[in-house]
Formats: structure tokens, C-alpha cells, sequence
């Protein structure tokens, strides 16, 4: 199946202010096959959310949020309300109308 | 392939707890997370029955979880406390009037006396007004400091036994033990990715920037690096902590006994405590004596003393130049004239008139008011901003002054806090951190 994803993305925490202070994204993402036409990549996990984060969201300052391949240290991120922990972090493989937080910890006393 | 709760409750687990790697649910994760807290409580005899306790409130997620579970807590355990809140508004246009809410909100949802001490009230000055004079570099160490003292004086109209600050494992490992004022932790032990959890799971409202004005490039180095040590060894935290609680014991021993500011009377490890010593400077217009380098701060005073009869002289000058050309600042003297006498330091880039100084302080207020560019303020990690923007409490004492003066020596203490991961970890080498 080459269908599309319906992925809720939500911020939190202070992690809003990166995306225009919008705290909830409801987005469409292509075939993971047609998003990285070039790779061996069928499938979206985690990591080539983040990619497509990156590419599409994330406007400026990348490295506020992103670190390497991966969210930058104190930012927690949960899928469908749960720590990514549980779930294989970025290996975890998106489902259809799945939400994902990404949440601040790094401000407030 | 959902994980069970570890409880063994038959719920699923919703996270995975970074101290011990346990999986609980969401009621299982409350129950251990508010349970530790007690523990922490009792073991340290953290408060007596019929104690009165103010709660310093940012309405940040630190003290808004720290006010919600001290509540729930003492109904549950029957502590007999009388919590309060207690706030400061540093008078910065914009940032209070948000967390101020949320701090209201905390009132109200905890049914608690709330007390908002402002700055122009303590000190005569707001933070808008020191910014004006120092310019937004370095104002975190003014902030940092009346923000302390400010919470003792609170303490002292409220009649409380003593102050609950939502510092958590993060934090006290970032910023080292806070010194002589009677303040309790109950969330020192607690690591911040469960305050945000739990924040985010008891769906708690909370305030979410810092101050405008910091970019805490100092605190957010330390904050980072602590974050990516996290990752590799997660109780180097709580090592940290252990440490430094060990080493706090020792230190007190030795500490000479407790004194009293000769200015504002309240308490302080030296004559005139660092709150008074900035203002000081501000009242004297010498707004960067006590942050920066000794050196530095001593040729200001030494200039300054030597200047002060030519002072007045140059100020009725100014005065009537101001007269003149119809120029008053924010109600106070001209200074625009200043760099022309040279008795401040060189480096200030006053501006040459008066219009255009005030320029500069709305510019400034336009930007601070900007929350992205507080994020990506506070976020950054510049090398440059660490060095200037240092606070640091135990600063050596200088000579040769009418009062002392608490300086720091921003490199000895960028050492120090190189040394407190290198020698609680004995990490470092081996990690590759890109600042
Ligand atoms: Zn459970
Ligand atoms: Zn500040
Ligand atoms: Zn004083």
C-alpha cells in the first residue's frame, strides 16, 4: 500500500514557539516511498517524521529542536499520549491518524 | 506491542521512569511519583506541623507541580501545614502579566493566600528601568540576585517558617547548593522529565518561557550538558546531587556565622549583601559593579571615588545642558553627556543623545517582548554569552572599598563548574558534546 498518513503533531511545553506558536498540527504525509524517492526508506517512523518536521514545520533555528538525527536532549516526545520510550523511540513506525507530542522540559521554574 | 505496568496493576504502561527504568501507568506513575515526594519530606523533617510555608510561585511547571502535590499531600499524609503562594513581579513589561495568571490560576485551583511582591516596591527600580541603564547582557545577575532577596523579604511579611522552591534534580545539579537562606527542596530528588510528565498527565496549566530578558546561556550550557550525560548515564544526575549535598555539609562547618546586611538587615555572608551592592551601583550609576570581572570593577570604583567631587559639578552641567535641550530621562539625570567626562568604563556604548537612548530602551522592550526570540535565547549556546552572562555566589571579596564587594572571577568559576561534572561523572572525556 502506497496510501498517505493523517499524523496529529502536537507541542508543548514552550516547543509551540518553534511552530509559530501553534500547539496542534493535523498533517498529511506522502508515501514514505515518494518523500524519499532516492533511499531504500518505505515506511515513516519517528526519524523521517522528524525529517519531514524539519522540512516542512520547523522554519528556523533546526538545532533547538533537532540534535543529529533525533529530538534534542529535554525534549520528551510521546506517541498517542505515551512515552516514545515504550515504543522504540525513533524506530517506532507511524500509524495512520497517530499523534505525536513533543514537549519542553528545559523552561519554566 | 503495548508494555504492561510494572505494578502489575493490568493497566498498560505510559512511561518509562528515567531513575529506575520502571514502566507504569499513569495512576501507578502518580502514586510513585507523589509518594517519593512525601518520602523526601519526612526523611529530611522538611517541615514541622503547624508550619506556615510559602511557595514560590513562577507559574512555571516547576512550582505549579510543586503546589499542586505540597496540597494534595498535606491533605493526604495530614502534614497540618499552612501553604501559601508567594510571587514576584520583577517588573518587566509583558513577561509577568502571563505567568501572573497562571499563578492566580494556582491560587484559585489550590485554594491558597497568594502575596506578589513587585521589584519597584523592594528595590525602587523594575527590571525595565535596570535594563534601561545596563542593557539587556547582564541584567540575569540583577534578576538572579533581587529575585532571592525578594523572596526573604516575602517570607519575612508572610511570617512563614520558610520558603518551597520547585527546584528539581535538574536544576540543583545545574546551578549548585543556593546558600544560606532557610529554603526546602521538596522536589530535589525529582527529575524533571516526570514534573513535565506529570504536569502533562494531571493536565496542570503552566507558564512555559523564562525570563525575557536571560538569555541563561550559562545555565543552559550546564542544562544541556547535563541533558546529553543523562542520556548515556541517567543517575549522574542524582550523583551530582549527592555529591553536593556531602560537600554543602562540609562547607557549612566552616562557614563563618551568618551575618547581617548593614544596609537592608536582612541576611547575608557578607556586609552589604549583593542585592544592596547592585543597587549601589544603579544608584550610582554605576550599573556593572558587582558583575563584572574584579579588575574591572575595582578601576570603575577607583575612577568613580575619584571622580565624585568632579561629579557634581558634571551633573549640574549635564542638569542645565538638560534644562536646555528640554532632555529628561525616564525622570532621572541626563546621562547622555557622560562619555565626553570618561569616568565610566569605555566600553559602555551610550548613545550621544538623549532621544536616542530612549530609542534604545523601547527598542528593547519590543524585543524582549518577542517570546520566540526568548526561546531562542534561551535555548542558545554561544560560547561568548557563557563567559559574561556567569552567575556565580561565592565571588571573592575586594579591598580598598567603603564596603565589600562580592566580584566574581567568571573564570575560576566556569572551572568549577567544568570540575563538578568532570569529578560527579568522570564522563566527560569520553563524550563528544558540540556546544
Ligand atoms: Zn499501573
Ligand atoms: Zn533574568
Ligand atoms: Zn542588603
Amino acid at each position: 500500500m502506497e496510501n498517505s498518513l493523517n499524523i496529529h503533531i502536537h507541542f508543548g511545553g514552550g516547543a509551540e514557539l518553534l511552530f509559530d506558536k501553534i500547539k496542534k498540527h493535523v498533517v498529511e504525509l506522502p508515501a514514505a516511498r515518494k518523500y524519499f524517492p532516492d533511499t531504500d526508506i518505505e515506511k515513516w517512523r519517528i526519524k523521517e517524521l522528524l525529517q519531514w518536521i524539519k522540512d516542512n514545520l520547523l522554519k528556523e533555528r533546526p538545532e533547538l529542536f533537532l540534535q543529529g538525527d533525533s529530538v534534542r536532549p529535554g525534549i520528551l516526545v510521546l506517541i498517542n499520549d505515551a512515552d516514545w520510550e515504550l515504543f522504540g523511540e525513533l524506530e517506532y513506525e507511524l500509524q495512520n491518524n497517530d499523534e505525536i507530542t513533543f514537549i519542553s522540559t528545559l523552561h519554566g521554574g | 506491542m503495548p508494555v504492561p505496568c510494572k505494578a502489575g496493576c493490568g493497566k498498560n504502561a505510559m512511561l518509562k521512569r528515567p531513575k529506575t527504568g520502571d514502566t507504569l501507568c499513569k495512576e501507578c506513575f502518580f502514586e510513585a511519583f507523589e509518594t517519593e515526594i512525601h518520602f523526601t519530606i519526612i526523611k529530611a523533617e522538611l517541615f514541622n506541623r503547624g508550619d506556615s510555608v510559602a511557595i514560590a510561585a513562577s507559574g512555571g511547571k516547576d512550582s505549579t507541580v510543586l503546589a499542586h502535590v505540597l496540597k494534595t499531600l498535606n491533605q493526604r499524609y495530614d502534614y497540618g501545614l499552612n501553604l501559601m503562594l508567594l510571587s514576584i513581579d520583577e517588573g518587566i513589561t509583558g513577561y509577568r502579566d502571563d505567568s501572573l495568571e497562571t499563578v492566580k490560576q494556582n491560587r484559585d485551583d489550590y485554594e491558597m493566600n497568594l502575596k506578589i511582591l513587585s521589584y519597584k516596591d523592594l528595590y525602587g527600580w523594575t527590571m525595565d528601568e535596570i535594563v534601561a541603564q545596563i542593557g539587556r547582557k547582564n541584567n540575569c545577575t540583577f534578576c538572579g540576585v533581587f529575585r532571592r532577596q525578594a523572596l526573604d523579604r516575602g517570607a519575612a511579611m508572610l511570617n512563614v517558617k520558610c520558603i518551597a522552591t520547585g527546584h528539581n534534580a535538574d536544576d540543583i545539579a545545574e546551578t549548585g547548593s543556593e546558600g544560606t537562606i532557610p529554603r526546602v527542596k521538596p522536589l530535589k530528588y525529582t527529575y524533571e522529565k516526570e514534573i513535565v510528565m506529570y504536569a502533562h498527565y494531571k493536565k496542570l496549566v503552566y507558564f512555559s518561557t523564562e525570563c525575557v530578558f536571560a538569555p541563561n546561556a550559562y545555565r543552559g550550557h550546564a542544562r544541556a550538558l547535563l541533558k546529553d550525560l543523562e542520556k548515556i548515564r541517567p543517575t549522574c544526575i542524582m550523583d551530582i546531587i549527592y555529591s553536593g549535598e556531602t560537600m554543602a555539609v562540609k562547607e557549612e562547618v566552616s562557614l563563618p556565622t551568618q551575618r547581617i546586611c548593614t544596609r537592608c538587615k536582612f541576611v547575608s555572608s557578607q556586609e552589604v549583601c549583593k542585592a544592596c551592592v547592585l543597587l549601589e551601583g544603579l544608584n550610582k550609576g554605576l550599573p556593572k559593579l558587582g558583575i563584572g570581572k574584579s579588575s574591572k570593577a575595582k578601576k570603575m570604583l577607583e575612577e568613580y571615588n575619584a571622580n565624585q567631587n568632579n561629579m557634581k559639578t558634571v551633573i549640574s552641567n549635564i542638569n542645565d545642558d538638560c534644562k536646555k535641550n528640554n532632555c529628561v530621562s525616564r525622570g532621572k539625570v541626563c546621562r547622555s553627556n557622560r562619555n565626553t567626562t570618561n569616568y565610566v568604563e569605555k566600553e559602555k556604548n551610550e548613545d550621544k543623545c538623549c532621544s536616542s537612548t530612549q530609542e534604545k530602551t523601547k527598542d528593547s522592550v519590543a524585543t524582549s517582548s518577542s517570546k520566540i526570540n526568548t526561546l531562542l535565547q534561551d535555548y542558545g549556546i554561544s560560547e561568548n554569552g557563557c563567559v559574561d552572562d556567569k552567575i556565580t555566589l561565592n565571588g571573592e571579596s575586594s579591598e580598598n572599598h567603603n564596603f565589600e564587594v562580592d566580584l566574581h572571577n567568571e573564570d575560576t568559576s566556569l572551572i568549577e563548574e567544568n570540575d563538578a561534572c568532570v569529578g560527579a561523572c568522570g564522563k566527560m572525556d569520553s563524550l563528544q558534546i558540540g556546544f
